[in-house]
Formats: C-alpha cells, sequence, structure tokens
C-alpha cells in the first residue's frame, strides 16, 4: 500500500468543520445500542474542549429508516428535515451537527436536492408552514458528529489519558475503521477524505497512535442495510455480508473495530455472536470476538473515562481484552452496576463466543 | 531568413513527424516543434504495437530516420510562449528553447500535438497509485520494455493478471463520455504478451463491450480466447482492494452470466483511455480555433475534417483518439493539403 497515495486522496476531500456553536441532534436508535456515546460526545466537546453544543427536546427522529425502506415518500422525509432546520433556526444556530450517519446522508441529500430544484424546496416550506408554522435557514454548515472529535482529534489526544497502543508489547494496536455507508459514499466531497478511502476514523486513529488496516471488505456494508435487515425474512443476507466482513478482515489480526454510524456497531458486534453460534467460530485472540466501538466510547478511553460509564458492558463481545491491551483499569465487580450501584443484570453465557 | 517556414508543427510525435516527412518530399521547410527533450510523443513510452505486435523503437527509428532532412528543423524541449496570426498573412510564434528565446515565422501551422493518457488515479475505486499492484497499460508497456514485469507480479510464474477496459473513457463521470478506440485492442495485445511471458498464467479482461474494429484486429481476439485462453468478463470493475499478502482483490459484476466476481490478482492494468491534450486548448485559443465539449480540437468539417481558419491545419490525435496508422495517414493527408493550400489553394473550411 503506497500511503503517500492516500494522503493525496485526504488532501483532495477536506471539509469545512466549523470550530464552534452547534445546533446538535440525536440519533433515533444509537441510545438503545450504545447508550453513553452520544452522553460521551456531549461531555467530551462541552466539558473537556469547551464548546457549545445546543440540543432540544423538541428534535424527533429525522424519518431516515422509515425512508430508506420505502415506507414514506421523500416529500415526508424532507418535511421532517425541514422541520428539524426549524429548530435550529429558532434556537439561533447556524451549524448543525448530527449524530447519525443516515441523518447525515439524509440531510446532504436534502440539501443537495434542493439546490437543484429551488421549486423542492419552496413546496417543503409550504407544507412546513401549513403544517407547523414554522419557518427555517437551510445550515450554513452540516457536520457529522465524527467530523468534530475528527478535527478535534489532536485536542483529545493531547489530553489522553491512554493510547492506542499494546502496552505489553509497544505496538500500534491494529485497527478496522467501518464507515457508515451514508457518510461519504452518496456525496463523497462532504466526507472527510472521500468515499474510497474515507480519512475521518483513520484520522483518529492514527492520532491517537493506532494503526490503520485496510483489508478487502473494508468498504462492504456492515449488514444493516435496513431492508435486508429490517424484513425478517431477509435476515440471512444481513448476517452473510457480515460474516463476509469478518472472514476478510480476520487475517489481519485486527485488535479492534472503530465505527461511525448508529447500525454498524450493533450489527459487527451482535453477529459475531450469532456467527460463533452457527458455525462456532470467533475472529478475535484466544476465543474472544474483536471488540467492536463507537469513536465516541473510543475517544472516551483515550480520555480516561470508566469503560462502565462509557456503556461497554452493553457490548454483547467483551471489551476487556482490548482494555488490558490499553492498560485501561477497570473494576470488573462493578460491569453490571448501573447508577447508584444499582445490578442491571448479567447475560447468560453464548455456548462458544468467550466473555468475561 | 533561418526563423522562416513554410509550416510550423507543433508536435513532434508520429502525426507531426509523418506530416514533417511528407512536407519534406514536398520541397515545404518546416520546423518541427516538441516540448518534451525528444521526438516521438507516446512512441517513447510503448513496447509493441498492435496488432502484428512490432516494436515501437523500430517504428519511431524509421520515421526519425525519414526527418533527418534539410527541410525540417527540428526543436526540442521547446516551448511556446505565444502564437498569433501576424498581420497580413502568416503567423508568428515565440518559443523558450534549450537555447534561448526565440521568434520563428511560417506560412501555415500544423497542430500535431497529441492526446494525454487519462490518470487513472482519478477513478479513485481502482486504486491506482494507492495499491503497489495497480498499474496501467503504459506502465505495463515500460516493464515490458525492461523486461521487469517480476518488479510487480514477483517471482510467481503462476500469476493472476487482470485488465480493466475503458478506464477513463466512455465514462460520464470521468468526464469522458468518448471511446478511447485503442485500448480494446491494446488490452488483448498486453493480455496475450503476460500469457507468452508467463505461459501458466490466468488472464482476465474485463470489458464492457470490444470493440475489435480494425483489420486483423478479430483475428487477434480470437487468438487471445482459443490460444492463450484468456477469459474475457463482460463487467466492469467495482472496486479494487489490497489483501493481507498485498495481493489484489477485484470484485466486477459478470454481467453475461449475471453474477457478482471477486478475483484475487498479482497485477491489475487499467486500461488509461485517451484524453484531450490540455495544452491544445492554449493554442486554440491563441488561434481563434474552437475545442469540442470533449476537449479534443473541433474539425469544422465532420467528414472532410480540418479546422476553421486559414492556413491551420491539424492531424493526429488532438482532434480525438486515432490508432497509429490511423495518425499516420492523416498526417500525410493533412501535409498534402498543407502543400495545396502553399500553391494557392484555399482551405475549403
Amino acid at each position: 500500500m503506497i500511503y503517500e497515495g492516500k494522503k493525496r486522496i485526504w488532501s483532495e476531500y477536506q471539509k469545512e468543520i466549523p470550530e464552534d456553536n452547534y445546533f446538535y441532534v440525536r440519533s433515533c436508535i444509537r441510545q438503545n445500542f450504545f447508550p453513553a456515546s452520544e452522553k460521551t460526545f456531549l461531555d467530551i466537546v462541552r466539558n473537556r474542549l469547551g464548546k457549545d453544543f445546543f440540543e432540544t427536546q423538541h428534535h424527533t427522529t429525522c424519518g431516515g429508516i422509515a425512508y430508506h425502506s420505502d415506507a414514506i415518500p421523500q416529500e415526508t422525509v424532507m418535511t421532517i428535515i425541514a422541520r428539524q432546520f426549524a429548530l435550529m433556526t429558532e434556537a439561533g444556530y447556524k451549524n448543525y451537527a448530527c449524530s447519525c450517519i443516515t441523518s447525515f446522508g439524509l440531510y446532504t441529500e436534502t440539501m443537495e436536492t434542493w439546490k437543484l430544484f429551488p421549486e423542492l424546496e419552496a413546496k417543503i416550506r409550504e407544507i412546513l408552514w401549513k403544517t407547523c408554522h414554522k419557518e427555517f435557514r437551510i445550515p450554513e454548515n452540516l457536520a457529522h458528529a465524527s467530523d468534530i472529535i475528527y478535527k478535534f482529534r489532536n485536542m483529545i489526544a493531547e489530553k489522553a489519558a491512554y493510547r492506542l497502543v499494546n502496552v505489553k508489547t509497544g505496538k500500534p494496536l491494529r485497527v478496522v475503521e467501518h464507515i457508515g455507508c451514508h457518510y461519504a459514499k452518496m456525496f463523497p466531497s462532504r466526507g472527510v477524505g472521500g468515499a474510497e478511502y474515507p480519512y475521518v476514523l483513520a484520522g483518529m486513529i492514527e492520532s491517537w497512535g493506532g494503526e490503520v488496516i485496510d483489508y478487502p471488505e473494508r468498504r462492504h456494508c456492515c449488514g444493516f442495510g435496513f431492508r435486508q435487515y429490517l424484513v425478517k425474512a431477509n435476515r440471512g443476507y444481513s448476517l452473510s455480508n457480515t460474516h463476509k466482513k469478518f472472514e476478510s478482515m480476520a487475517p489481519f489480526k485486527p485488535d479492534m473495530i472503530i465505527t461511525n454510524c448508529p447500525g454498524c456497531p450493533y450489527f459487527m458486534d451482535r453477529w459475531q455472536y450469532v456467527i460463533s453460534e452457527l458455525e462456532g467460530k470467533t475472529y478475535g485472540e484466544n476465543g474472544y470476538g474483536i471488540p467492536v466501538f463507537t469513536y465516541e466510547e473510543v475517544a472516551g478511553l483515550v480520555l480516561g473515562y470508566d469503560p462502565w460509564d462509557l456503556g461497554l458492558q452493553m457490548h454483547q463481545v467483551a471489551v476487556e481484552p482490548l482494555l488490558d491491551k490499553m492498560g485501561i483499569k477497570y473494576d470488573p465487580a462493578k460491569k453490571y452496576l448501573g447508577e447508584n450501584g444499582k445490578y442491571i443484570g448479567k447475560p447468560q453465557m453464548p455456548r462458544f463466543i468467550k466473555c468475561c | 531568413m533561418d526563423n522562416n517556414y513554410n509550416t510550423i508543427i507543433i508536435g513532434a510525435g508520429p502525426a507531426g513527424m509523418e506530416a514533417a516527412y511528407r512536407l519534406s518530399v514536398f520541397g515545404i521547410r518546416t520546423c518541427l516543434l516538441e516540448k518534451e527533450a525528444e521526438t516521438g510523443g507516446h512512441l517513447l513510452k510503448w513496447d509493441r504495437i498492435f496488432p502484428e505486435g512490432r516494436k515501437a523503437s523500430e517504428i519511431l527509428g524509421f520515421m526519425r530516420k525519414r526527418i533527418e532532412s534539410g527541410n525540417i528543423t527540428t526543436i526540442t524541449s521547446a516551448r511556446i510562449d505565444s502564437i498569433r496570426k501576424k498581420a497580413g498573412n502568416g503567423y508568428e510564434a515565440e518559443l523558450a528553447t534549450n537555447e534561448g528565446k526565440k521568434t520563428i515565422t511560417a506560412d501555415t501551422i500544423l497542430i500535431a500535438c497529441g492526446f494525454k493518457l487519462f490518470n487513472a488515479a482519478k477513478k479513485e475505486e481502482y486504486g491506482y497509485g494507492i495499491y503497489n499492484r495497480v498499474i496501467t497499460n503504459a506502465d505495463l508497456e515500460n516493464l515490458f520494455k525492461t523486461n521487469s514485469t517480476g518488479s510487480i507480479i514477483g517471482e510467481n510464474r503462476t500469476p493472476a493478471v487482470g485488465f480493466v477496459h475503458c478506464v477513463g473513457s466512455r465514462d460520464e463521470k470521468a468526464g469522458n463520455r468518448h471511446c478511447s478506440k485503442v485500448c480494446c485492442a491494446t488490452a488483448v495485445k498486453q493480455a496475450m504478451e503476460i500469457k507468452e511471458a508467463y505461459p501458466q498464467a490466468t488472464v482476465y479482461c474485463f470489458y464492457m463491450d470490444l470493440r475489435m474494429f480494425g483489420r486483423h484486429y478479430e483475428d487477434m481476439y480470437l487468438e487471445a480466447q482459443q490460444k492463450y485462453g484468456i477469459r474475457f468478463i463482460r463487467g466492469r470493475v467495482s472496486e479494487v482492494s489490497e489483501d493481507c499478502n498485498e495481493r489484489i482483490v477485484a470484485k466486477a459484476e459478470d454481467t453475461l452470466s449475471g453474477k457478482p466476481v471477486k478475483i484475487t490478482l498479482d497485477m491489475l492494468v487499467l486500461m488509461s483511455g485517451i484524453a484531450c491534450n490540455p495544452d491544445s486548448g492554449k493554442i486554440t485559443g491563441s488561434l481563434s480555433i474552437e475545442n469540442d465539449s470533449d476537449g479534443f480540437i473541433k474539425y469544422a468539417d465532420s467528414i472532410f475534417g480540418q479546422v476553421k481558419g486559414p492556413g491551420i491545419f491539424t492531424a493526429g490525435t488532438c482532434t480525438g483518439p486515432k490508432t497509429l496508422p490511423e495518425t499516420i495517414n492523416e498526417a500525410g493527408e493533412a501535409a498534402a493539403v498543407i502543400y495545396g493550400y502553399l500553391k494557392g489553394n484555399s482551405n475549403n473550411f
């Protein structure tokens, strides 16, 4: 691999990411899948980096899952988005940051469509006014939350308590980065690094001491793919896609996976358990799986957050082997204790994949 | 006067050299300008030429010998700083050369500035400039010339090699809608050369449709299948990556069988297409002639060719993709038209 060649492409796909003052919107599914990621993000940007991030309880789903499942038409989803923009306008912000990759793709698609078809924008404005009595300004800047962590990656590195380095060997951890399909595949110029060799997560990994793995199925879908999972009869496709990715990355012996999409970490984490039950096969070392993280969780680990405060006990694949490699101190006894020491329940042990 | 010619020829590739030779036979004094240090154009980079596989160096040697004439002044490493119509008739060009600034004049101009190979790195999904084993057709010709295909393939005597047709041609997203014309035949030629060098190799050609239009080209295609066992897969490569052994993994769709294919390769060759030479825009801009929407110089007449503008002529691939024989034929024709013009027959278009 010619690293300089990738650097050349990265230099061609750099987007403007504002320094401060964001209207932030959460994902509708991430809080269930990886509950502390968004909380950690806001804590990092507000309290560690001192930035202004505003959020409102009036924000709703963007409609992306319904849209990509062909359940609602484009005009409906655009009206939902117009309402979110109206909330931003009312709050006095111009920079829009979203936690979800599908939302990011949909916002980008909508803004591009309105540029090309201003009559459609006018129609949506009219519908929004009739239905909600709201008006909106289009954001001056749209960022995915991973763009923002990417922008501040070196500041995070300066404050790091731990690095993506194996403390026993001193070698960089080998990290698979998985980018959500809706981040840049539709609009390459809107993603850091473009669509073919995205740099948004690779940049974080490099800054925090890790080594990025480029493997043949790097660009392949995580397995979510909306209708291949949402339609129950199609779930074999979902599983086989995830299986294909793991078979492809396994020879590179990754220590961990980092993702920037709501669905990807969930499917790459949970399907490892299913593959192990179906085939008795595991992809990590010594019978464990390969731990899968959101970028906020990894930023949190690097900054020294307690792993259980980051919600890592909610992962199917045990994270302890990775914590041990990074030299992170944690209390195994507190893994299943929630707020105020309340016992949150311990999952049943799987048959094959090792868990702690 | 030393710096006064009948014709200034811009570009000393095959078209420019052939036209210079033909004009010299007619007794026309030409100044043959080449921006590179050597004459030859793209022939310099090529090892063999389809369909018979003649050595490019032999063809070039023959052409160079023919321009050793008292009627031809060849200036290499020449940069045209300006070119314009003189008051009255004729043209004037200011040059920067190794010997310093120079002004030359002529009655006519022949534009033969050729083409530029499409920059394959623009097709990011193919990984040119990213993965070591992804090369272009021009790179492969250089490897053949220097007998160094092993620098990519290694010691493996049973390699798998892929060719991707239409890289940057017939490609709206790449900004080149036109067919590059020569790439299909070049790919088939190069695939057979790989089989000659590595008889046990498995060779794949990924094509959209094969455009083997020239005489004997179809024979070459049949020979590639029957004698060399080259596998032609109708489908575009969608994605290229590298496995843990640094071999190339190419994904494509076989549109005849309707199935996706994933093939691991020791070398992937991208058939970079003929694209317009961006330098031609500077020349045409100065001479008030037009470039077409594809960037190539626009013919004044789609049947009879040539450009608008008294005393201005074209030859070769500056007006669109052409094979070497077509280029040479057009150069000969341009020389005849220039001769007629200088003898008083006006430029009809």
